[in-house]
């Protein structure tokens, strides 16, 4: 893998875009082509061949979901490609189409007001080119709002850890955010596993699929 | 207190004979009168050829051919241009309708010299100068000689007496004694042919109305229905527009400021003075996102732009706490309006579901047919939904009202509980 990571950014308005810039030049990514719209987008990637895409749902020139489908078409050209792409507001199919597009590694679907917490993010684009998966905390919610009976099984901090999981944290970095240890996270792990009837998997990107393919699976 | 608007309507009133109604019925009796008599003209040249044939009849002698043949030719020229005199004795007779009738009156425009042998409007207003020749006349006619009659009976006590006897109806009087029951009869009738000459002239206004006005009642009520909703269509691209302009606009641009405070704070080491204020705002810009992202959802949800509407009812469904299936079935494209509506329709429903059904599942299904959208939303819930308890349901009415449609409603205790809507799609 390169030591520099690669990345064509697509988003349609022009200060975000260059403040996007800014922010992937200030985290060392290489930002190789910044587009506005999705046959641009399509142009940089096979002509770039980055590492990493990052862009915008909605652009020119249907202002539908024009990026999405750009993104799932390299996608099936190319599964190692990164993306992550960002979008105003919370839709739960767009997160399944990514992960629908290639075996669901290396991609992610994110609020743009993720972008915000700037250094959070560019760990997350890390975490995603490093064959990680992201979903939007927003989205992990309204999948575990859902009553289902296993999951009323679980217990409050159980339910909080199945969350972070599925928004694609390791158990060292859920750890970090419940301020407890590793171990304690490795064992509500395993019970949630245990009570879901998944395989226990110490691999965490396999086992975020599992906890977001049985988390999608209409109940 | 109500205002009549027209003479039948005033008719019906106690105090009609106190009203003005009766000087106005008189003035449009009155200023019927030279219009109907040149008409008269007209109706008796169409009528000669009719009425030579039964002169000769009476005299039992040969109709004369070449007369009958003139007279033929004049009377089918003079029906011929009854369409064209029908113009100016129209507009004349619109005007003077309003002596009898407040209610608006429709004129056509004038379209050309053609047109009034080509549409209804000048065939019409040629009938109308038949009815104005032939019918009024007659009426007129007929209500003059009750009234002589009745100024005869009046009058009976002065007339009768002196040199000869008097007949006053089917009854001979003598002297003036005998004649003074007959004139009280006669007074008592006075109000009655008032009546009746309202009767007449609201009639004959009523048949004006119906051949001169060009706007039936049933034109005005769709027309009023058909501004409505191209009012709500318009409030709907104008939300459509400002949708656009904010996710196009304001929030890239609101994202853009949030990220150069996240990234100014990467700079600014905790203990300077600028760290607080800074951290401040860029939680606050990042609260405004949210709030910016709830406003946009209620003024058109931005799935309905980038999805279409089945899509984003299948978002809707997905996101539903209650397990919700979805069919859809749109061949055709279905409005902006109608789309919102629906889409606004599965929303509420299904927030319905999951507040007060206590329901297992629910299903939801999209049909188009040829000049609708029918939406249907049942789920297996406790049922009971009553309109009048919550203010919901109503809402959701109205919202459909304003697109023209309407909401039906099956929700019998112990359920199941179905909501459908349907939504007119016009082109």
């Amino acid at each position: 893998m390169p030591s520099v990571t690669r990345v064509v950014l697509a988003e349609d308005e022009v200060l975000l875009r260059e403040g996007l810039v800014g922010l992937l030049t200030r985290f060392g990514f290489a930002v190789d082509a910044a587009v506005g719209s999705a046959p641009e987008l399509l142009d940089a990637v096979r002509t770039h061949r980055p590492d990493l895409l990052v862009t915008d749902i909605r652009m020119p020139p249907q202002h539908r979901d024009d990026g999405l489908r750009a993104a799932v078409t390299l996608r099936a050209e190319r599964p190692d490609l990164a993306v992550v792409v960002l979008s105003q507001h919370v839709q739960s199919g767009y997160a399944a189409a990514l992960l629908d597009s290639g075996d669901g590694n290396r991609v992610g679907y994110l609020l743009k007001d993720r972008v915000a917490d700037v250094a959070e993010f560019a760990a997350t684009l890390r975490r995603v080119v490093a064959g990680g998966t992201a979903v939007d905390p927003d989205v992990v919610r309204h999948l575990l709002r859902r009553p289902r009976d296993p999951l009323d099984a679980l217990s409050p901090r159980e339910r909080e850890v199945l969350g972070l999981i599925a928004e694609g944290h390791s158990n060292a970095a859920i750890a970090g955010r419940l301020y407890v240890t590793e171990a304690a996270v490795g064992k509500h792990v395993g019970n949630i596993l245990a009570k879901l009837g998944l395989p226990p998997d110490e691999d965490t990107n396999r086992r975020v699929l599992a906890v977001l393919a049985y988390l999608r699976a209409a109940g | 207190m109500t205002v009549d608007q027209g003479l039948a309507a005033a008719l019906r009133h106690r105090r009609y004979l106190l009203s003005a109604w009766p000087w106005r019925a008189l003035a449009y009796a009155v200023t019927t009168l030279p219009l109907a008599g040149a008409a008269a003209l007209g109706a008796t040249v169409v009528a000669a050829p009719l009425l030579l044939v039964a002169a000769a009849l009476r005299r039992g002698r040969p109709v004369d051919a070449g007369a009958l043949a003139a007279l033929a030719v004049v009377a089918l020229a003079v029906v011929a241009l009854a369409p064209l005199a029908g113009a100016p004795v129209a507009a004349v007779e619109r005007w003077r309708l309003g002596l009898v009738d407040d209610r608006p009156v429709t004129a056509p425009g004038w379209r050309g010299l053609a047109a009034r042998f080509t549409t209804a409007t000048g065939w019409r207003e040629g009938a109308y100068l038949a009815v104005l020749g032939a019918a009024v006349p007659l009426a007129y006619g007929t209500f003059g000689l009750l009234v002589l009659l009745d100024a005869a009976l009046v009058a009976g006590p002065w007339l009768a007496g002196g040199e000869d006897r008097i007949v006053l109806l089917w009854a001979t009087v003598d002297s003036p004694a005998e004649a003074v029951p007959y004139a009280l009869a006669g007074l008592l009738a006075v109000p009655a042919l008032v009546y009746l000459a309202g009767l007449l002239v609201a009639v004959q206004a009523a048949v004006t109305r119906l051949l001169l006005d060009d706007a039936p009642a049933g034109t005005a009520l769709r027309e009023v229905t058909r501004s409505r909703a191209r009012l709500v269509s318009a409030y709907e691209a104008e939300r459509r527009r400002i949708e656009r302009d904010v996710h196009d606009g304001v929030q890239p641009r609101l994202t853009s400021l949030t990220l150069q405070l996240g990234l100014a704070r990467l700079d600014v080491p905790d203990d300077s003075p600028v760290a607080k204020p800074l951290a401040a705002a860029h939680e606050q810009a990042k609260e405004l996102m949210g709030t910016l992202r709830g406003i946009v959802q209620g003024i058109r949800p931005p799935q309905l732009t980038e999805l279409g509407l089945a899509a984003a009812v299948g978002d809707l469904a997905a996101r539903s706490v209650v397990p919700v299936t979805v069919h859809a079935d749109l061949t055709r494209p279905v409005p902006d309006l109608v789309e919102t509506t629906a889409w606004y329709v599965v929303s509420e429903t299904l927030g319905n579901v999951t507040r007060h059904a206590g329901a297992g599942r629910a299903q939801v299904r999209l049909t188009r047919t040829d000049r609708l959208l029918v939406v249907e939303v049942r789920d297996d819930g406790r049922g009971g939904a009553d309109p009048a308890r919550g203010t919901g349901l109503t809402g959701l009415a109205d919202r459909v009202a304003a697109a023209d449609g309407r909401l039906l409603l099956s929700s019998p205790p112990g359920g199941p509980t179905l909501v459908r809507v349907e939504l007119p799609c016009r082109p």
